[in-house]
């Protein structure tokens, strides 16, 4: 199926008192990256989670291929990886064993694919460590792996550049442009510059009320 | 699996290019299984947690006899109360943790964005639950209730009854376990949701147990905890994907 691409379409959504999104629309076409900006507290991850359904926004909608995201919001999930700015790892397990509980719930992985996912984001030689006992930025890296592995067109991904090292933020980059090369769609919160080609990006400012 | 990147000889090129094989859509019994696998690692990871609820289970049981008498007959009366009240307790002790570690570290948000059906992942999470604590609890009965002056031949029975009941146990905890799930220190409100609603299995648990013990036929009340037990599953899980919903807003 040809993916047609991503709108979101005046959505509100509050939060007890604020107003936290106010109104927020865009529209992002196949091989675009989103790059939601604001302060802190603009909603970022709001704007992120009402997208993915994770809340409910007041009014407004979702369109995804054209199609309200509510009429199928099953089929709408299982062509979207949301990563939230916790990578949501199990601190027992390790890191190739969650890697496959993760996403063996939607795809049949086997061990190769895992682990040459692993070794791309430069996890390989930590796969089989507890996750309790890796730093921020290897955690971040792990998920990282997750992206290849999902296999879908959208990612929605809520400060993917944290805790990481220079090479780790190029790897984010190059993650990126190559999901939009194959036509893939990517919604980056963050405050800081993504290392994307600036053609490819566009821009969402987020004010704080 | 494997054949997937034999086909391709390049692991690497998985990462997504268009033409390179596809790893097919996880089954929903994919789904389910690796769901269950996932917690039993994780729980034999951490036993300390598996144990506690059994060793509650335990102690309760094998301290009756020395507090109340150690004559036979009265210990008999009381048996089946014993029983079914510390299996509830255990099974409500061992709730809390149903659903709070993945609520904490953002599986259950996974969980709910897989495009496999939440109802179903909930149900594979309750079924795991049981065989954590459920399973276990009946195969101790049968040491508790010696301990508590049941014959021999109605030890089978007991082991039945408390299979059954705590299958309807879990499903039951399983929705107050994800109501309370936004809530924190919730182990009051959950035991204040989740008794009333148990109350049917203690009595016909009880009832049961009691039967057995006197060597009478017990069919009856296990009839109506196995109605239970179905009813449960068809409902609570609806009822538990619900709850983490409205906890991941």
């Amino acid at each position: 199926m040809p993916i047609q691409g991503l709108q979101a379409e005046n959505l509100h959504l509050w939060r007890g008192e604020r107003h936290v999104l106010d109104g927020v629309a865009f529209t992002l076409p196949p091989g675009f990256c989103l790059h939601v900006a604001g302060a802190n507290g603009s909603g970022k991850t709001t704007l992120l989670r009402a997208v993915c359904g994770l809340l409910y926004s007041e009014s407004g909608r979702v369109l995804w291929n054209g199609r309200d995201v509510s009429e199928d919001l099953a089929g709408f999930h299982s062509g979207l990886i949301y990563i939230g700015h916790e990578p949501p790892l199990k601190s027992d397990l390790s890191a190739l064993e969650n890697l496959r509980y993760w996403l063996g719930v939607r795809r049949r992985l086997g061990p190769t694919l895992l682990e040459a996912a692993l070794q791309r984001v430069g996890a390989g030689a930590f796969r089989d460590r507890p996750v309790r006992t890796l730093s921020a930025g290897q955690k971040r890296r792990v998920a990282l792996a997750a992206l290849s592995l999902a296999l879908v067109p959208l990612w929605l991904l809520d400060e993917p550049t944290t805790n990481l090292d220079a090479a780790g933020q190029q790897l984010v980059g190059t993650l990126i442009e190559e999901q939009l090369a194959r036509g893939g769609l990517v919604l980056a919160a963050t405050h800081q510059e993504l290392p994307v080609a600036r053609e490819r990006v566009r821009r969402l400012e987020l004010a704080v009320e | 699996m494997s054949n997937v990147s034999a086909a391709t000889g390049q692991p690497l090129a998985l990462a997504g290019e268009e033409g390179g094989p596809r790893p097919a859509p996880a089954s929903m019994l994919d789904a389910a299984r690796l769901v269950l696998l996932r917690d039993l690692k994780l729980a034999f990871r951490r036993r300390g947690q598996l144990v506690q609820p059994l060793a509650f289970f335990a102690m309760v049981t094998t301290l009756f006899p020395l507090a109340v008498s150690p004559e036979l007959s009265r210990l008999r009366e009381v048996a089946p109360g014993v029983l079914w009240v510390a299996a509830l307790l255990a099974s409500l002790l061992a709730l809390e943790f149903l659903f709070r570690d993945d609520a904490h570290d953002g599986t259950l948000e996974q969980y709910s964005l897989s495009g496999q059906p939440l109802t179903w992942l909930m149900l594979a999470k309750t079924v795991t639950h049981w065989l954590l604590t459920g399973a276990p609890l009946a195969l101790m009965a049968p040491l508790a209730a010696l301990s508590l002056g049941a014959p021999g031949a109605s030890l089978p029975g007991i082991v039945i009854c408390v299979a059954v009941g705590t299958v309807a146990l879990s499903l039951i905890g399983s929705i107050g376990a994800a109501l309370t799930l936004g809530i924190r220190r919730s182990g009051v409100l959950l035991a204040l949701l989740t008794l009333p609603l148990s109350l049917p299995v203690l009595i016909f648990g009880a009832r049961a147990t009691e039967l057995a013990i006197r060597g009478a036929a017990y069919g009856a009340p296990l009839e109506l905890l196995g109605a239970m037990a179905i009813l449960g599953v068809t409902l609570a899980p609806l009822a538990a994907a619900a709850g983490v919903r409205i906890s991941l807003e």
